[in-house]
């Protein structure tokens, strides 16, 4: 009769999320296995050339690998899941809990952000021993992109999972990652061709990837980059308030 | 102290664009009663409920639940009341355990979940995920989500929709418990069966609207007529025989040696038709009260054609 504290049962809801993503093999593989071997193909195998503008192959590549792992937690994840607990009726029944809507939302975020902090360590730390040496000066930007990026591809979930068939999101949100992933994100955009260069620059998932290469490469804050984050974060997150639905 | 009721709805009104789901419906639940809400496939008795449980926004009408306002004073409402949806609402990658634990979580004080398995036979499944739960399995967890609060107020919609009978056995007594522990429950149902078995009150809802309540023994009288069917071995002259009981009542002939007398059937009534029969020298062979059934109730009050 008697709620739990909320910071009790928003905590308890993100462990639940995170378990759940742990649980489940395919969502290891998109948000862990596929960005480790991704760093470790693209920091070893010789027989790809790119253009590292100066600095080393595994500088270049790890923080374009972390932005890449952090749209696949914030995005295709949760879209996916979100998705399926439209569908079945779970975001009803936990609406009617003391953990109510707003928890539940704050829960699933407590559940990315988990998941990030494991993919920050483990690709970070594979990252580090392939001799990854990050510029500490970034760090701040680093983690300001992160955030920005998070909101943005959280809300592009949302709004996936609110609109969208579940069936139809599995396919959605894969596609988007992969189609994404070589969009500037895991490497910079000045190897695509110049006009969709220019295009990637304009999309939350290039602006990540700038963004974290200029951090952690440079030291430096990328404002452009940050600039069209966090516009995305606004008008994503406008519109999925507005078009989330919860059943 | 009288109680103030459970549920309170005046003039409830609901629409999905063109379509009215809910016309201007009331309903009174008492406290530490169950509250039967009966109708038809499509009558607006989900739409209700779940206006009731703070998932939908009402186009018109009051709604109090435990005399708050479902929405406005959801934070309040939701560790009191607990819901059990017509679509289940459990996620189906995890253990049916898990998600019980889970829910229970969100509680400063739950029930002990242990013993809540025990009493309605979650041990068995405990280790299952809820994709691979049989129907009855999924119904009595979604049940026990619904109770690991210790809820004043439960909402259960369709409870035993999809339940085999020891399953739903199982489920009515359970909620004869609740009710008995002075829990108020609210639930929806069209098995008249389950509204007969277990309902204190009865509403009867068609067209959005509450076209009858009352307790299922008043509704079944509401009519007011009953019927005697009497079969005998010798002709019967149903002109004489509505002479003889004069006008509260009608003998309809059905056969030479057969009729049926409607109207208010009481003890008296049966003595004077066998009075009347044994001065006619008539032998009675059969002699049959119909009572009004629930259903007759309400396939009077809805209509007998199918939607």
């Amino acid at each position: 009769m008697t709620a739990a504290p909320a910071s009790r049962r928003i905590g308890a809801q993100g462990a639940f999320e995170l378990r759940a993503v742990l649980r489940n093999g395919e969502q290891v593989m998109v948000t862990v296995l596929l960005p480790l071997m991704l760093l470790g193909g693209l920091a070893r195998a010789t027989f790809l050339t790119f253009d590292t503008a100066g600095a080393t192959r595994i500088d270049l590549v790890t923080p374009g690998v972390l932005a890449f792992a952090l749209m696949s937690s914030a995005f295709t994840s949760p879209a996916i899941t979100t998705a399926f607990d439209r569908r079945n009726g779970v975001l009803r029944l936990m609406a009617t809990t003391p953990l109510g809507p707003t928890g539940l939302l704050a829960g699933k975020l407590v559940g990315v952000l988990a998941v990030q902090l494991a993919q920050v360590v483990v690709i970070g730390g594979a990252g580090l021993v392939l001799g990854w040496r990050p510029d500490a000066a970034g760090v701040v930007a680093a983690v300001v992109a992160w955030i920005l990026g998070t909101t943005a591809w959280g809300a592009a979930a949302l709004l996936a999972a609110g609109r969208v068939r579940a069936e139809a999101v599995i396919a959605l949100a894969n596609i988007v990652l992969v189609l994404l992933a070589f969009g500037g994100v895991v490497l910079p955009a000045s190897v695509l061709p110049a006009g969709l260069a220019h295009l990637v620059g304009w999309l939350p998932s290039g602006a990540l990837g700038e963004a974290l290469r200029a951090a952690l490469i440079h030291g430096t804050w990328a404002v452009r980059p940050l600039v069209v984050l966090a516009v995305w974060a606004a008008g994503l997150g406008a519109a999925a308030a507005r078009w989330f639905r919860w059943s | 102290m009288p109680l103030s009721p459970a549920v309170e709805v005046n003039g409830l009104v609901k629409r999905y664009g063109a379509n009215v789901a809910v016309d201007g419906l009331d309903l009174v639940a008492a406290a530490g009663q169950v509250t039967a809400v009966l109708g038809p496939n499509g009558a607006g008795k989900t739409s209700t409920v779940e206006i009731c449980e703070g998932l939908r926004h009402r186009d018109g009408g009051q709604v109090r639940v435990l005399g708050l306002d479902p929405v406005r004073d959801a934070a309040v409402l939701r560790p009191q009341v607990g819901v059990m949806l017509q679509d289940g609402g459990l996620p189906n990658t995890q253990r049916a355990a898990d998600v019980l634990q889970h829910v229970s979580r969100m509680y400063a004080d739950p029930a002990d979940t242990a013993e809540l398995s025990e009493r309605l036979g979650l041990r068995s499944f405990a280790r299952t995920t809820v994709r691979r739960l049989s129907g009855g399995e999924r119904q009595r967890l979604a049940l026990a989500v619904a109770l690991v609060g210790r809820p004043r107020l439960v909402f259960l919609d369709e409870p035993s929709a999809g339940l085999d009978p020891q399953a739903r056995r199982a489920v009515w007594d359970l909620v004869g418990e609740l009710s008995q522990d002075g829990v108020s429950v609210v639930l929806t149902t069209h098995f008249m069966a389950e509204a007969e078995a277990l309902a204190d009150q009865v509403v009867i809802v068609d067209h959005g609207r509450a076209i009858a309540s009352g307790t299922v023994a008043e509704l079944v009288a509401s009519g007011g007529t009953t019927t005697l069917r009497v079969e005998a071995a010798q002709p019967v002259d149903a002109a004489a025989l509505a002479a003889a009981l004069g006008g509260r009542f009608t003998v309809d002939p059905a056969g030479r040696t057969a009729c049926t007398v409607s109207g208010p059937v009481d003890p008296q009534l049966v003595a004077v038709l066998t009075r009347w029969l044994a001065d006619a020298g008539v032998q009675l062979i059969r002699l049959e009260l119909g009572r009004r059934t629930l259903e007759d109730v309400f396939l009077d009050l809805t209509g007998r054609s199918l939607r």
